[in-house]
């Protein structure tokens, strides 16, 4: 079906403007891939366990792959979606410089190549986590979830949750409570992260037909679970340090940036970022442009924030440091 | 005041046009040298894995 509709939307002289080998690395998503890596090297790291380099470094590019793939099965399919809204309709399937065909050639080629390479080179627990990753991804949510229910990003989150679970699995073929304690951050981060980018593009979702909170729900009620959801998130955030995954520093970074992510939240909750305003109330049209920055300062503040903390959990993994349990006296 | 004929045999106007390089052709060769760039990537990382997975084993035989 989405094959059908995108070649509807798709400009007629779908080979106008020819397609350079940079379209292709845009239909991976290089973005996402990049958190991808980030969060999938932070669990390899943090398990650490005896790796090979190389056989780490196969299995971080097997997960960015992997992903790759997934963003290509889900340009294919949401082609006709992506076409109507100002963020994606530059995207090469949209724009008619990649047929919706070879963007789903490429995803399928790339799944199996991603899982294959990593089951032989690696292990097989791993690969079987990438390929639930791929599947839950480009199937769950792309072809079912996001079309379907406004708690779309909410489960559909899991996605883009697993690659420190699978980092990990990698490293120690195994996938302990603490990888899950990383997968469980991410998952929780992500509605108040997508969310806080509805409420000032909601138009276009709903120009789209796609069912995210705001256009359900409205944005009063949105704000309202960002917030909750935040309260939710930033204690998870905390847990690392009393697993014995993290250390006083990670302590610090998740406390200190909890408490600024929760200020932001508030302020989101009590603004009005995402309201309908009358053009001809001037005041009123202020208060949902200054919502809207703080909106836009949440979802900015929001990938600062889960950038921080891995990226202090993979410094201290990779120094050895000591984890806060260790630092308590009588600790473990 | 008719304007003289150009000879039939040669087209003045198609010269600068064959001269440009042809952005299709651009992004072919740019898509076919990635694609190679990939394959030998792809193929050396096999090697090394092998290498890497066989280790000392490769020694370890009954001859």
């Amino acid at each position: 079906m989405a094959t059908m509709t995108s070649a509807i939307t798709a400009p007629t002289d779908a080979q106008a403007s020819p397609a350079r080998w940079q379209d292709y690395v845009q239909l991976l998503k290089p973005r996402v891939m990049s958190l991808v890596v980030f969060t999938g090297a932070t669990g390899l790291i943090c398990a650490k366990a005896p790796i090979h380099p190389l056989l780490g470094a196969v299995a971080v590019l097997c997960i960015a792959v992997g992903a790759g793939a997934s963003g290509a099965l889900n340009m294919w399919y949401d082609a006709d979606i992506d076409a109507q809204m100002r963020r994606t309709r530059g995207r090469p399937v949209p724009a008619g410089r990649i047929k919706g065909a070879e963007a789903l050639s490429m995803g399928v080629i790339l799944s199996l190549l991603s899982v294959m390479f990593m089951g032989v080179a690696v292990n097989w627990l791993a690969a079987g986590l990438l390929a639930f990753t791929i599947f839950f991804y480009a199937v769950v949510y792309t072809m079912w979830l996001k079309r379907w229910t406004a708690q779309n990003i909410v489960i559909g989150g899991l996605a883009g949750a697993l690659p420190p679970v699978i980092g990990w699995a990698a490293a120690a073929g195994e996938a302990p409570l603490n990888a899950w304690l990383l997968c469980a951050i991410i998952f929780m981060w992500t509605p108040p992260h997508f969310w806080a980018l509805a409420l000032y593009s909601s138009e276009d979702y709903e120009k789209a037909g796609v069912p995210m909170m705001p256009v359900v729900a409205g944005a009063a009620s949105t704000r309202r679970q960002i917030f909750i959801y935040s309260l939710l998130f930033v204690p998870i955030c905390l847990l690392p340090a009393f697993t014995g995954l993290g250390g006083l520093p990670y302590l610090a970074v998740s406390g200190a940036g909890g408490l600024v992510f929760l200020i932001l939240a508030w302020r989101v909750m009590r603004s009005r970022a995402g309201d309908s305003a009358d053009p001809r109330l001037d005041g009123r049209l202020y208060d949902v442009r200054a919502g809207a920055r703080d909106a836009r300062n949440l979802f900015a503040f929001s990938i600062l924030y889960l950038t921080l903390i891995f990226a202090t959990l993979l410094v201290e993994a990779s120094l050895g440091l000591p984890t806060f349990l260790n630092l308590i006296p009588g600790g473990v | 005041m008719s304007e003289p004929e150009a000879p039939r045999d040669v087209a003045p106007a198609e010269t600068p046009v064959q001269d440009r390089p042809d952005p299709r052709f651009q992004a072919r060769r740019g898509r076919n040298i990635a694609l190679a760039v990939g394959l030998i990537v792809f193929a050396v990382l096999v090697f090394l894995v092998t290498v890497v997975r066989l280790g000392a084993n490769v020694l370890d035989r009954p001859l």
